[in-house]
């Protein structure tokens, strides 16, 4: 079981991610944009965090440049959540120091395998 | 394990159609002509938020046609297209057709799929793209592996990551056991890089290995398992069989690309959002059910515990208690009127494109809180007030500048709190109403008579009267059968009612008053022998008790008094309701005088009691409907009192006039 970050502004997006993880016994936490979720990270410690992108107050981008300036989370996993559209966002992402993506749609499997593949 | 996504469904759909109100507003905003870049970023991130889910939540179409949406909206975002008007109107029937998309879906609505698929097309020829493919199907990993690459027993990987790729995440020991599940894997560490150890970060990676993976594994496979870090590692991938050179990964070199450097969405976005919960109406109705349980059982409570002086203290705490949790139960239904004015800027500029008319709409007051029932129901009454004032009030540019008026009228919505009553005012600088024209209708349709001096407040009250309508010729947009008594007849069944104000030349104002809430009344309670009735204080007059001869029987108007210089119908209450009264001599109990939609009548009553605040119980769900009643209530000794609905005892009192004629005719 790991402690998990959940960052997007659409609600249902989040439901249904934190319900896919908590299904798989991971305990999660949602955030609807990057301020909270940063506040969020300062105030714990989480062994993965999945943002969306596009937020509105702080974005997926600088979120995760901010995460990675921190301590606790220097080699964190960190997953993007993109579209297919934003082929560039995938490398803005990684650029920013996110570990990888998961391209928008996803089916809860999709989820659940690519998120095993990077939690110990 | 297989999770059901469409249980998320109902919260996408409510974000979507959000969503949709916040593209709305935001294009009606980049209109008005003003360059806002963060209109545009909320329109955009708006669109991909219900492309993302869209797809995720099994709408394909709806995924296909944001798609397409979004793309545009990027190009405008990053000033690669200029933002036109004609643009604008596109992108605001898209929102239109999303709409119509997301409510089928929803709730099996009607679709007009060729309207759909023709701003689908229309689109698709303004991104000057036509992508046959919607972009859910097109799957990441190319399918195009060549037979060869196909069968083989097995691959060489040489992999040499850049000595940053800790810091992503990114462990080799992953991949490994990620292609140890592909097959047969055998791992060599090369250790030339590795400085002394005094110079050693340990953040940093300074190995590469030489992978063998053994087994029929598709190339693809290997390609996923390096998909996230091929910028960060220099990887060559041979089939085992070959060459070394023939087949490899042409990585390397590249290194990681340089960000684009202008973040794409700013912080410190507009959107206000207020932290809140989403609980199910259903949960507040019974919450505030309770509560006026709650309120029934103390007002019972103190009426008994007059003759306990040692209770007295606690019973008035009570009182205060339940009353403020009351009130703020009642707040929990309310919402902000923005509800039904983020509507209209949208209506304003649809009609003023169509009938060729400047208008600019003003609101102010959005914040103002109402009942929600009651803004669901004064939604179709305010959309044909301000659709008056556009289609009446104002004028052509070319009139008004010929009255010495700005071209560019202006319609002002405006809501405020007045004495326990919400006001939503639509005033307009249009051409105001032309009184002896209206006079003169109404004289026309006998709908009062030409000796009778009228105030002017009264004639233009004679607008709301039925059958009156001073249109010249039906439009398309007004007069569509519905007039200002429908308008007048639906503010009243919420408890509310309705004024006109105009001045010729300079506009008018139309002022509609609102209750705070439908579950509580201000009622006089009155009595019939030994049943008691509410009466809603709003419509009473007055309360008189009458002189015989005053008393009169006018053919085809029933028993009548006269009031002052007023013949006014008498309504016993107890015929109607059938009871035992104390009196059934007139002069000797009471007549309550109500008013409603410009109707007057008497209420035969044996006596007023108080007046107080009664918690409204629908008799339709309890009982049934029931002619003259509109509700019940609980009082403080714990019986139960009728609400009276006077616009019906109107009706009813009108039909027995009619009965009384046909009766006389025979």
């Amino acid at each position: 079981m790991s402690s998990i970050l959940a960052v997007d502004d659409s609600a249902s997006m989040r439901q249904m991610i934190a319900h896919t993880l908590k299904g798989a016994g991971h305990d999660v936490t949602e955030a609807g944009d990057g301020e909270e979720a940063l506040g969020k990270a300062k105030s714990g410690k989480f062994d993965l965090v999945v943002t969306d992108i596009n937020m509105p107050k702080m974005d997926g981008i600088t979120l995760i440049k901010e995460l990675r300036a921190l301590a606790n989370y220097k080699g964190t996993p960190i997953l993007t959540l993109t579209t297919e559209a934003s082929a560039d966002k995938k490398q803005e992402g990684k650029a920013a120091g996110a570990t990888g993506w998961i391209v928008k749609p996803f089916d809860p499997d999709t989820l659940l395998n690519t998120i095993s593949k990077v939690l110990k | 394990m297989a999770i059901d996504v469409s249980q998320f469904l109902q919260t996408f759909y409510e974000e979507s159609f959000e969503g949709l109100d916040i593209m709305e507003s935001g294009l009606l905003n980049l209109d008005g002509g003003s360059e806002n870049s963060e209109s545009i970023n909320d329109i955009f991130r708006a669109a991909h938020s219900i492309k993302g889910g869209s797809g995720t939540f099994g709408l394909n179409a709806v995924a296909s046609f944001t798609h397409v949406l979004e793309s545009l909206l990027d190009e405008m975002r990053d000033g690669r297209r200029q933002i036109t008007k004609e643009g604008v109107n596109l992108l605001l029937e898209s929102v239109d057709c999303l709409r119509e998309m997301l409510k089928a879906s929803q709730g099996g609505d009607e679709l007009d799929a060729q309207r759909i698929a023709d701003v689908h097309g229309r689109l698709e020829a303004m991104w000057g793209k036509k992508e046959a493919a919607s972009p859910v199907a097109t799957a990441s990993g190319a399918d195009n592996e060549s037979a060869a690459s196909e069968a083989n027993s097995g691959w060489d990987i040489k992999f040499s990551p850049f000595a940053y790729i800790l810091k992503t995440g990114n462990e080799p020991a992953r991949m490994f056991r990620e292609l140890g599940e592909l097959g047969e894997l055998t791992v060599t560490v090369n250790t030339d890089k590795v400085p002394d150890f005094s110079e050693m970060d340990p953040d940093e990676c300074f190995l590469s290995w030489d992978l063998k993976l053994e087994g029929n594994v598709k190339r693809s496979a290997i390609d996923d398992v390096f998909s996230w870090i091929e910028e960060d590692c220099d990887l060559k991938i041979t089939p085992i069989a070959s060459k070394p050179d023939t087949a490899s990964q042409p990585a390397a070199a590249s290194g990681p690309t340089a960000a684009p450097t202008s973040a794409s969405a700013r912080s410190g976005g507009a959107t206000a959002e207020a932290a809140s919960i989403r609980v199910g109406i259903d949960k507040v109705d019974s919450v505030i059910n309770l509560v006026g349980e709650l309120v029934i059982t103390q007002s019972m409570l103190s009426t008994t515990g007059e003759a306990y002086p040692a209770l007295q203290a606690g019973l008035a705490q009570l009182e205060r208690n339940t009353r403020e949790l009351q009130e703020q139960v009642m707040r929990m239904r309310m919402l902000p009127v923005s509800f039904v004015f983020n509507r209209f800027p949208r209506l304003v500029h649809d009609i003023s494109q169509k009938l060729g008319k400047q208008i600019e709409l003003k609101m102010s007051g959005e914040q103002t809180e109402l009942d929600k029932t009651v803004i669901e129901k004064v939604t179709d009454p305010l959309v044909h007030l301000i659709r008056n004032s556009l289609d009446h009030g104002i004028e052509m540019p070319e009139d008004r500048r010929a009255a010495g008026k700005p071209a560019t009228g202006t319609v002002w919505l405006d809501a405020y709190h007045k004495g326990g009553n919400i006001i939503i005012e639509v005033k307009d600088d249009g051409k105001g109403i032309d009184k002896s024209v209206v006079l003169a209708k109404a004289i026309e349709r006998g709908l009062v008579d030409a000796s009778v001096h009228l105030e002017d407040e009264q004639i233009l009250d004679l607008i709301f009267q039925p059958g009156f309508s001073t249109a010249k010729e039906v439009s398309d947009l007004s007069g569509r059968g519905v007039g200002m008594d429908v308008v007048r007849r639906n503010i009243q069944s919420l408890g509310g009612g309705v004024e006109i104000r105009s001045k010729e030349g300079e506009g008018s104002t139309i002022t509609v008053r609102l209750p705070l809430t439908l579950a509580i009344l201000d009622g006089q309670t009155v009595e019939v022998g030994t049943e008691n009735y509410i009466v809603p204080l709003v419509s009473i007059v007055e309360s008189t008790q009458i002189k015989p001869e005053m008393l009169n029987y006018v053919a085809g108007k029933g028993e009548t008094f006269m009031l002052r210089d007023e013949y006014i119908p008498v309504i016993r209450l107890y015929e109607i309701f059938d009871s035992k009264p104390r009196h059934t001599d007139i002069t000797k109990g009471l007549l309550v005088v109500v008013e409603s939609d410009g109707k007057k009548i008497g209420l035969f009553v044996d006596d007023l009691l108080g007046q107080q605040q009664v918690v409204i119980k629908s008799l339709e769900t309890n009982y049934k409907k029931v002619d003259g009643i509109s509700g019940a209530t609980i009082l403080g000794d714990g019986s139960v009192a009728l609400i009276l609905d006077i616009p019906g005892l109107i009706r009813l009192s009108q039909q027995n006039c009619n009965t009384d004629r046909l009766k006389m005719s025979a």
